[in-house]
């Protein structure tokens, strides 16, 4: 292994620090095994992305066929069964292998113990694990593609999964318990991680808000998700020996399953959620050039998220058979959800307030956050109103409600993360206008894919119909046009930064100028990440660096001392 | 490639971890938080069995009567015995007591071979009698023994008007032909048949509806589910406990370095655990 | 929450004596073998009272004292075996934390069960009706 000359960082020694490695993680070693089996968290962290890229691909895809299919009223290329595959694939793929392992695999692998100056998570080998699961995860899917396909839905109620359906449910559903594990496991390495490997001086009112969302999603992977474990697997048994937990026909409840899942899979979207919000939470303070506002409120609204979201499962379950006093109960304590949310949205807008903006691609992308989350989440609100959601339910007013969160919020911070990390990932610049206008136009073709949504949903257009009434042709023809405009615009996200790999500028080690551990070192980093962890100080003083015109970056301030009292 | 070891004299200490303390304190609180993901696991389960048993008690009441409480409770001090041995094994790892350390993980796992071994008796047994989950559920008559002196308890079925009513000391019917127990000969004749919607009647009398009766299947879906689980546990302790077992026979574990004992233990009490709440909800119920 | 970072862990290691005191109170401290051996007896005899106590039929305490019966068991093996007496108090807040969780989970469930047990009651009625016997 190649001796890196230290210092790398400028910290303690004043000097401009190493900026660029040639020799890096990336080419450290070489051949397929010496990938296969790192145990280096930056390559799982690679591994990871070009993993949930293709899942996003293949979801997406899938999305784009029926939204085809539905450009007018009558059926085109599909019948009524292969439709319903399509929305079942789309939903499963999307949710169990791009969005819920999406950030913290992807993104998280690679930047937690960076931001932490550690050499690794806690338990690299374990990590290995769970990027295999995830693989694992994945040919359940393929094979489910390939043996019958799903027509479920995602959320495979019963009795439909259970007796009814003829497709490959128990591939599909074996799938998403593996996909669990590897989930689980992640959560667990990070909690560990952050709990164990913090650097001298990071007490927890000083570490990074991306850490506290990630703290925040390790801890409901841990809890929610085995519950979704045995929810599957007590599916698989209903449906392959008719054991009598879920199925009416064999004496089960269907309500019961709907639970069971539901007490999962809704945490499973704060998994979603809150890694999204955690990475806004940086690039809203970096590119502000100003101190994140509210760090506390912002820290803590992060836990109570977390432990809030149990308590609301049965709001997805207002017309399922549940009773009225649940449903009341569900009601009222959703509302209390949208408080820490809400909290975050100001503080970040308090950031921006008065701080030095600048719209580099990564800001754009947080911006964009703000306004299709808040969307998003206030229609989350409309709908935890059981009187409203009771006319709501299972139209595309739901469809929308959860594409604006999902997409609008994590898949839109997801990239505005990939953009603001890829030069430290990556050690190379990307277009930055050409990113710009890509941004802008996925932004644009999302909203004018999901905002008529909301107004054919609330005249009443009902969800995975693959056929509907003439008066709502309008609404899906502006629909399936956003999201091939919203295509458009991904696939130019996905050529600017392949090319960049190969045209790029040479990245520095601190191209936007922000205050976390890991803009100290390299980019891309070595293979050890720090030789030492650097001493930490407040995460968002962003006096410590400034910038320099010769190596085109932000360097550490020689002899800086904090202004910031704690 | 990934030079994971190699702190020269501790050979088992991880690069990334300072010292053998962090690593051994980030371990523990890694095990812990599995261990967690372990309890919400089976809660489940738990939660299938609470939610069934309050609504139905008397099928739960019936069923068990075909579980042998006599491997219950054998299966109990196994598993409570190696959980001991195991639990010595740590304090041995911890004193550097290597031959030691080596006997207590081999008892470990003799024990938990002894219960996969009961395990296979009674579910042998099981579908023998006919008593299979789900819809392969088709007892025979031996699949309820009468108890002398048992008192099955037939709660009526949830009548027309809405009311259950709990008829406290009715006698267990044996099926057709078995033996009956010494002095105790069940009544029916106009009593069952003005029971006949599951008001007071015992449980295989075909007058009881075929949808009480039916529920029967539901527990053993409960308790093949819970047990089988339970015993993929069991197995996997084993090969846990048996990588131990190679590595403290090559002499890896120290005071300083033992940390992989102490964790398979503390998930080998878990597994005991499970057992220990297992045992009184699905053998004991009266 | 645990304020330890790794430095601190680095330092505290090395000012303490190789080896890490066997006896000494602290996270590797081995416990005494009659404790061991006493909780196993406990154990042993809280089984035999379970299984005794289950050939009464005690009514409506039934499920309570099993339930108790085998919750002092499990807090000894936890206390005890898995050491939680010793450990940090965070091991505790983890486990009875979760345990908190489950008990959200059951309890919400049995509670909306409860309230629409008669709907299901009626379609298993009905789902009879027509069956053959």
């Amino acid at each position: 292994m190649a001796k890196i000359d230290l210092p790398i960082t400028g910290r303690e020694t004043g000097r401009v620090p190493v900026q660029h490695l040639d020799t890096n993680y990336l080419n450290v070693t070489k051949g397929a095994l010496s990938w296969l089996l790192t145990l280096d968290h930056k390559r799982i962290g690679v591994m990871y992305l070009i993993g949930i890229t293709s899942a996003f691909a293949i979801g997406g895809l899938a999305a784009l066929l029926f939204r085809l299919e539905l450009f007018n009223p009558g059926m085109q290329f599909m019948t009524h069964e292969t439709y319903n595959q399509f929305f079942s694939i789309h939903g499963a793929v999307m949710v169990f292998l791009f969005i819920i392992p999406g950030i913290p695999a992807a993104l998280g692998n690679m930047v937690l113990p960076l931001m932490l100056g550690a050499k690794d998570v806690a338990f690299p080998r374990l990590n290995l694990g769970s990027f295999y699961l995830w693989l694992g995860g994945a040919f359940f899917f393929l094979w489910t593609l390939i043996d019958g396909g799903l027509d479920t839905g995602w959320t495979f109620y019963t009795p439909y999964s259970s007796s009814v359906s003829s497709t490959a449910v128990i591939q599909a559903t074996a799938g998403a318990f593996v996909l669990g594990f590897s989930s689980i496991f992640t959560g667990l390495n990070f909690i560990v991680t952050i709990h164990k490997m913090r650097p001298p001086g990071m007490t927890w009112h000083k570490l990074p808000l991306f850490l506290w969302g990630m703290y925040a999603t390790a801890v409901i992977q841990v809890l929610a998700t085995p519950v979704l474990g045995i929810t599957l697997l007590m599916l698989i048994m209903e449906r392959a020996l008719g054991i009598g937990i879920f199925d009416p026909k064999n004496g089960g409840d269907p309500v019961m399953f709907q639970h069971f899942f539901w007490f999962y899979s809704h945490p499973a979207v704060y998994i979603m959620i809150l890694p999204a919000m955690a990475i806004v939470s940086e690039l809203i303070a970096t590119f502000s050039r100003k101190h994140i506002f509210g760090y506390k409120m912002i820290a803590y609204s992060s836990v109570s998220i977390a432990l809030l979201s149990f308590l609301v499962w049965g709001h997805h379950m207002f017309v399922s058979g549940q009773s009225a006093l649940a449903g009341v109960i569900f009601s009222a304590i959703t509302f209390t959800i949208a408080i820490p949310s809400a909290i975050k949205v100001f503080n970040w807008l308090a950031t921006l307030y008065k701080g030095s903006v600048s719209l580099e691609t990564p800001m754009l992308y947080a911006l964009e956050f703000i306004w299709l989350f808040t969307i998003g989440g206030l229609t989350g609100l409309f709908l935890s109103v059981m009187s409203t959601d009771v006319f709501l339910h299972d139209t595309y007013f739901i469809v929308a409600h959860f594409h604006y969160v999902m997409v609008g919020g994590t898949l839109f911070a997801f990239l505005g993360g990939l953009h603001y990390w890829w030069p430290k990932m990556m050690g190379r610049m990307y277009d930055e206008k050409f990113s710009q206008a890509a941004s802008i136009i996925a932004f644009l073709g999302f909203n004018l894919a999901f905002f008529p949504q909301f107004i054919m949903g609330s005249q009443g257009m009902p969800r995975r119909y693959a056929d509907y009434k003439p008066d709502f042709t309008l609404y899906h023809q502006l629909s399936t046009i956003g999201t091939l405009v919203l295509g458009i615009g991904i696939l130019m996200i996905v050529y600017a930064l392949l090319k960049s790999l190969r045209d790029g500028r040479k990245a520095p080690a601190n191209p936007w100028g922000g205050a976390t551990m890991e803009w100290d070192c390299p980019s891309p980093p070595p293979h050890f990440n720090f030789e030492h962890p650097p001493h930490a100080s407040d995460p968002y003083d962003m006096e410590r660096v400034k910038w320099d015109d010769e190596v085109q970056g932000w360097v550490p301030v020689p002899g800086y001392q904090s202004r910031i009292q704690h | 490639m990934s030079n994971d070891h190699g702190h020269g004299d501790k050979p088992f200490l991880a690069h990334h971890f300072e010292d053998e303390d962090h690593q051994f304190d980030s371990g523990k609180l890694g095990i812990w938080v599995f261990l967690v993901t372990e309890i919400l696991f089976f809660s489940g389960l738990f939660c299938a069995y609470a939610i069934y048993r309050s609504m139905h008690p008397e099928v739960f009441v019936f069923a068990s009567t075909a579980l042998d409480t006599k491997w219950g409770a054998i299966n109990t001090c196994v598993l409570l015995f190696s959980s001991l041995t195991a639990a010595w094994a740590v304090r041995n790892a911890q004193l550097g007591q290597n031959k030691r350390l080596i006997m207590n993980l081999a008892l470990t796992i003799l024990c938990a071979f002894g219960f996969m071994g009961i395990k296979y008796i009674e579910y042998k047994h099981k579908f023998h009698v006919g008593l299979k989950p789900g819809t392969y559920y088709a007892p025979t008559d031996e699949a309820y023994p009468g108890h002398a002196g048992l008192k099955a308890q037939t709660v009526a079925f949830v009548a027309e008007e809405g009311q259950g009513q709990e008829h406290g000391a009715g006698e267990v019917q044996v099926p057709a032909a078995a033996e009956h127990p010494a002095g105790e000969v069940t009544q029916h004749g106009a009593e069952g048949e003005a029971h006949a919607k599951g008001h007071g009647a015992p449980w295989n009398d075909p007058t009881v509806p075929v949808e009480v009766r039916e529920r029967l299947k539901i527990f053993f879906g409960i308790y093949f589910c819970m047990t089988g689980l339970h015993g993929i546990h069991v197995l996997l302790g084993i090969v846990v406990f048996g990588w131990l077992l190679t590595r403290a026979i090559r002499g890896h574990f120290t005071p300083s370095y033992y940390g992989p004992v102490d964790f398979s233990a503390l998930y080998w009490h878990i597994v005991d655990l499970i057992w220990i709440y297992l045992f009184p909800l699905l053998y004991l119920i009266h | 929450m645990s304020s330890t970072t790794a430095h601190e862990h680095g330092a505290a290691a090395h000012g303490a004596p190789a080896g890490h005191a066997d006896h000494g109170a602290g996270k590797h401290h081995a416990l005494p073998g009659w404790l061991l051996f006493g909780t196993w007896i406990a154990l042993m005899a809280l089984t035999g009272l379970t299984v005794f106590s289950a050939q009464y039929d005690l009514g409506a305490f039934d499920i309570p004292i099993a339930m108790t019966i085998a919750t002092i068991k499990a807090f000894l093996v936890m206390l005890i075996f898995m050491h939680l007496a010793w450990d940090k108090g965070f091991h505790s807040v983890l486990i009875f934390g979760s345990l908190f969780f489950v008990w959200l989970f059951i309890g919400f469930l049995a509670i909306d069960r409860g309230q629409y047990q008669s709907n299901k009651d009626q379609f298993d009625r009905n789902k009879y009706q027509s069956a053959p016997q």
